[in-house]
């Protein structure tokens, strides 16, 4: 009596990957198409990837990228990983609704406000404190870091919600101090959950477009801004070669941790059994 | 044995505040200053006019001649309001995320009851492959389907291929594009929160559903469906919220008919060089989002106690 | 009366256990916002001994024990440890360990490592860490697994490195919460004799919070009630079995029949109670010197030494007759419930010495009786 709606539920679901996949597929496919126009397949070729690999401004561009997708995961993940042990751990203080509104208004505030806020402020600040000398990859860096931060507590916070709270307390017990107890027990626990909020903000920063549109400045064009002016003028097979490298890099990522961590799991399952067995 | 007390008081690092207060001022600081103190700088800015100079608008305090002058207008508001261009924007947007929506709940709801009910082994892996999507570029996606949907894209050659029209049909540049374009960009972030409600769900409520003479649909909109509430809420706010000033979809796959806030507001930033009327285009886009918002924080809150 | 505990292999050890004290409990009262946990509360604890807290969840035990540790600060009152006063130290300065109801064990680090983890914290130099380790592992048999993590033990391998962990820094006075909570009913039994060992032969003074009354009373020398955040009765296993203070005792731990009588006569080397729900009056051995504007006590019976037999039993007191409503046959003993003829239910224990005996069945006309000595008197 079960079965049949567990196969439509099954069925709506491999329609939905079917869509999500699909496009991605056709890109792939056409970034090996030899021909200008994207739409008429005229055999295999590697050729726009040699081209995209000598356009220096976009091979710039993803340096520059990457630079500040880096810089600004590490500063969130720091950030986040306070915001979590406060919000978790400090069950009560004076501005704490206003706190947690904080981490969650980015995760749905649109990008257009971010990004119009935040030149606004920086405007602001030159004029008023002469800082930020210039807007470019700083301010890009603080912009990206504000909204990581946000996803960063979530991520991080909901696995230190999960961490049994006696191991803290056991630490303490054993004559640790509150700060060594913080570095040798809690910090190895949770250092997963750090490791994926870390990977997740590297990625939206890597991935924003409207934000660094708004509080860039000249010379300081990450890929996003690139690849966006690109495509507005059209589909060109220069930007199928990236989109297939960005999608292949982020496959490889996934699946290798989702792998480690599957592996990890089975061993620890197979230690377990012999353990009560033994 | 003596009875008095001997109280040492040692140096007590954890119950000096010091410590406490560093960790909780940190983020506290950066939050205030980078994403609170902005909306404030915004709200002032929106009552300023523009004008031709280095910021381009005009400064709400002024010191001459012994006088603090202090100008505020609202005539951005008025403007705003009295254009039919803007209200349409803002009425259009909300029209379009509220479809969205509800297409990326009608979608979602049933891969996330999928995943939640598949066997546990399958189910990391099946999110993955929901999630893995939303990793990589979000400008990508959306350019994927510029490729698909264009006149001479795929899906025209393969209706004209098949014969079901002799002329393409235009997608590209229409209401239907960005459609398309948002429910496929936002769909994993309608999954996420409805798998992570459904999948606490306990199957024994279903077995006392049956076992109670309920059949299979009866007891899937009487007991599933109200208990997956917060995660219907959680994931259609987050996929509403930020749809509603979405800039890049109607930009790349949206056409002239596809007035939406967010273009508009860009526009005024950065074609016209309008930051006042920019600013107010923003509290406005806020003002009408800030229920939304604080539902999502509320079911949040009742989520995950964030 | 220094009756010891059943695990104990050595009764005479305990005799020779001092009457000094080494942890004092001085008016410790809790209050989490508005809620009372633990109501002024005052013990002293002697070196040496194992100490039970038992009560129900919610009694207040648990937060007492985590006062002590220094989890939690006493809204008012004093701990003092051999004389000094600890209430203001923090948990890590507490010469104190605990071994938690989770066990708590890092799951990041072996057996080995977790075990050295409280002597690395005192800075101790390494050879002294390595030995000391050494010796907690052979204490608690666990040689072999110094370099599993705790994922890769069983439920009891994972409590034995817990008690060598609280153990390392040899503390003054180890705190147990629930030591047994975790662990499945059969390997219960046989972990709690050996905990008790591990302790005796280590010597350490040792507070343990349980809501098992049985794990209580094999393992501890004395045993505190708990209830409501207040101390109902302290002493040792038999003192608080053959001679609660209080009704609440009585019927906490084990079963009780309790009749409500009045007193008729009240002597020095006798009393006699009269019960509405017994047929005969209630004759005790001893007097209990009551005032004369409280007439009204109670009388408490426990199962197993209410008898019940079919013949009427001689004399004028300790009886009453009834009807055997239920049996429940629980292997070891038969819990007949019979009703008194006013109504009253009473429970008889009676144990099976004999394969399939003649016994009593239901409706069977019965008589329940019992001894001068075997009930105690309870003030209301």
């Amino acid at each position: 009596m079960n079965r049949s709606r567990f196969s439509l539920s099954r069925l709506c679901f491999w329609l939905g990957i079917g869509f999500l996949y699909a496009p991605m597929v056709v890109l792939i496919v056409y970034s090996f198409n030899s021909s200008r126009l994207v739409t008429v397949w005229a055999g295999w070729s590697t050729k726009w990837y040699g081209e995209l690999f000598r356009d220096e401004q976009i091979m710039n561009a993803v340096g520059r990228s990457l630079q500040v997708a880096f810089y600004s995961a590490s500063t969130a993940v720091v950030l986040g990983m306070l915001a979590s042990i406060v919000i978790v751990r400090f069950r009560r203080f004076r501005g704490r609704t206003l706190f947690s509104g904080m981490i969650t208004a980015p995760l749905v505030m649109p990008d257009v406000i971010i990004g119009l806020s935040m030149l606004l402020l920086f405007v602001a600040m030159a004029q008023s404190i002469g800082w930020p000398p210039q807007r470019g990859l700083l301010t890009v860096w603080i912009a990206h870091t504000t909204f990581c931060v946000a996803y960063s507590t979530v991520v991080i916070s909901s696995r230190l919600r999960e961490m049994d709270q006696s191991l803290e307390e056991a630490a303490l017990d054993l004559g640790a101090t509150p700060v060594r107890a913080f570095f040798l027990v809690t910090l190895p626990i949770i250092a997963p959950s750090i490791l994926s909020a870390w990977l997740l903000s590297f990625t939206l920063s890597l991935d924003d477009v409207v934000i660094a549109s708004f509080v860039t400045g000249p010379g300081a064009t990450t890929l996003p801004i690139e690849v966006f002016s690109s495509v507005k003028l059209g589909v060109t097979p220069k930007i199928n070669a990236l989109a297939t490298i960005i999608i292949g890099v982020v496959s490889l990522v996934a699946f290798g941790s989702w792998y480690v961590s599957r592996r990890i799991d089975e061993r620890n399952r197979a230690a377990a059994r012999m353990a009560a067995e033994a | 044995m003596s009875e008095a007390p001997k109280v040492k008081r040692k140096l007590d690092l954890s119950r000096l505040p010091g410590g406490r207060r560093w960790v909780i001022g940190a983020p506290y600081l950066w939050l205030a200053v980078f994403f609170l103190l902005p909306f404030v700088i915004v709200a002032k800015i929106s009552l300023a006019t523009s004008a031709l100079a280095i910021p381009p608008y005009s400064a709400m305090f002024e010191w001459a001649e012994e006088t603090l002058n202090i100008r505020v207008t609202l005539s951005n508001y008025f403007w705003l309001l009295g254009d039919d261009l803007y209200i349409k924007a803002y009425w259009n947007s909300i029209k379009i995320a509220f479809n969205s929506t509800v297409f990326a709940l009608i979608i979602g709801y049933p891969m996330a009851y999928a995943i939640a009910k598949a066997p546990s082994h399958l189910q990391t892996t099946w999110l993955l492959l929901v999630l893995l999507p939303s990793w990589t570029s979000f400008l990508i996606r959306v350019y994927a389907w510029m490729g698909l949907l264009s006149n001479n894209g795929l899906i025209n050659q393969a209706l004209m291929g098949i014969g079901l029209t002799s002329e393409p049909i235009q997608m590209l540049n229409t209401n239907f594009a960005v459609y398309i374009g948002i429910v496929y960009s936002y769909l994993p972030f309608m999954v996420l929160p409805l798998y992570a409600n459904l999948v606490k769900h306990d199957d024994s409520l279903l077995e006392a559903a049956s076992d109670l003479g309920a059949r299979k649909w009866t007891s899937f909109f009487r007991i599933t469906l109200p208990l997956s509430k917060n995660g219907i809420i959680a994931g259609s706010m987050l996929v509403f919220i930020p749809v509603v000033g979405e800039y890049v979809i109607p930009e790349l796959l949206g056409g002239a008919e596809t007035v939406m806030i967010g273009k508009v507001l860009w526009q005024e930033f950065f074609n016209n060089r309008d930051w006042p009327v920019a600013s107010a285009l923003a509290v406005l886009m806020i003002a009408l989002l800030i229920v939304p918002i604080m539902l999502f924080h509320r079911y949040q809150n009742k989520e995950t106690g964030v | 009366m220094a009756v010891t505990a059943g695990a104990r292999r050595h009764p005479s050890e305990a005799s020779k256990k001092s009457q000094e004290t080494l942890l004092r409990i001085k008016g410790i009262t809790k209050y989490f916002d508005e809620s009372l946990a633990v109501d002024d509360v005052n013990l002293d604890i002697r070196r040496g001994e194992i100490f039970a807290l038992l009560g129900a969840s919610g009694s207040g035990k648990s937060s007492l024990l985590r006062i002590i540790a220094g989890f939690e600060a006493p809204t008012s009152g004093h701990i003092l440890l051999d004389g000094e006063d600890i209430t203001a130290q923090p948990p890590y300065q507490r010469q104190i360990n605990m071994m938690f109801q989770s066990y708590a064990l890092f799951p990041h680090m072996t057996v080995e490592q977790n075990l050295a983890f409280g002597l690395k914290q005192d800075k101790l130099a390494r050879d002294v860490i390595l030995d000391r380790v050494q010796r907690m592992l052979k204490l608690v048999h666990m040689e072999k697994y110094a370099r599993r993590r705790p994922h890769q033990l069983s439920g009891g391998q994972r409590q034995r490195v817990a008690l060598a962990r609280s153990l390392a820094k040899q503390p003054k006075l180890l705190l147990l919460d629930e030591p047994m909570g975790a662990l499945d009913k059969k390997l219960r039994t046989e972990m709690q004799l050996e905990v008790v060992d591990i302790l005796e032969n280590v010597g350490v003074t040792c507070v343990m919070v349980t809501h098992d009354q049985e794990e209580a009373m094999t393992m501890a020398d004395r045993i505190a009630i708990m209830d409501e955040g207040f101390i109902q009765q302290v002493g040792s296993p038999v003192d608080i079995y053959e001679s609660p203070t209080s009704r609440m005792v009585a019927e906490f731990i084990g079963s009780v029949n309790i009749f409500e009588g009045t007193i008729i006569d009240d002597e020095e080397d006798h009393m006699t109670l009269r019960s509405p729900d017994l047929e005969r009056d209630i004759y005790i051995g001893h007097g209990v010197s009551s005032s004369v504007d409280n007439r009204q006590m109670l009388f408490a019976l426990r199962p197993e030494k209410t008898w019940m037999t079919t013949e009427k039993p001689d004399g004028d007191y300790n009886w009453s007759s009834g009807t055997v409503r239920d049996i429940a046959y629980l292997g070891g003993h038969t819990v007949y419930y019979v009703k008194l003829p006013n109504g009253k239910v009473v429970q008889c224990f009676l144990a099976n010495t004999e394969r399939r005996a003649e016994r009593p069945t239901w409706d069977d006309e019965v008589y329940v009786h019992w001894m001068n000595d075997s009930g105690v008197v309870l003030r209301t």
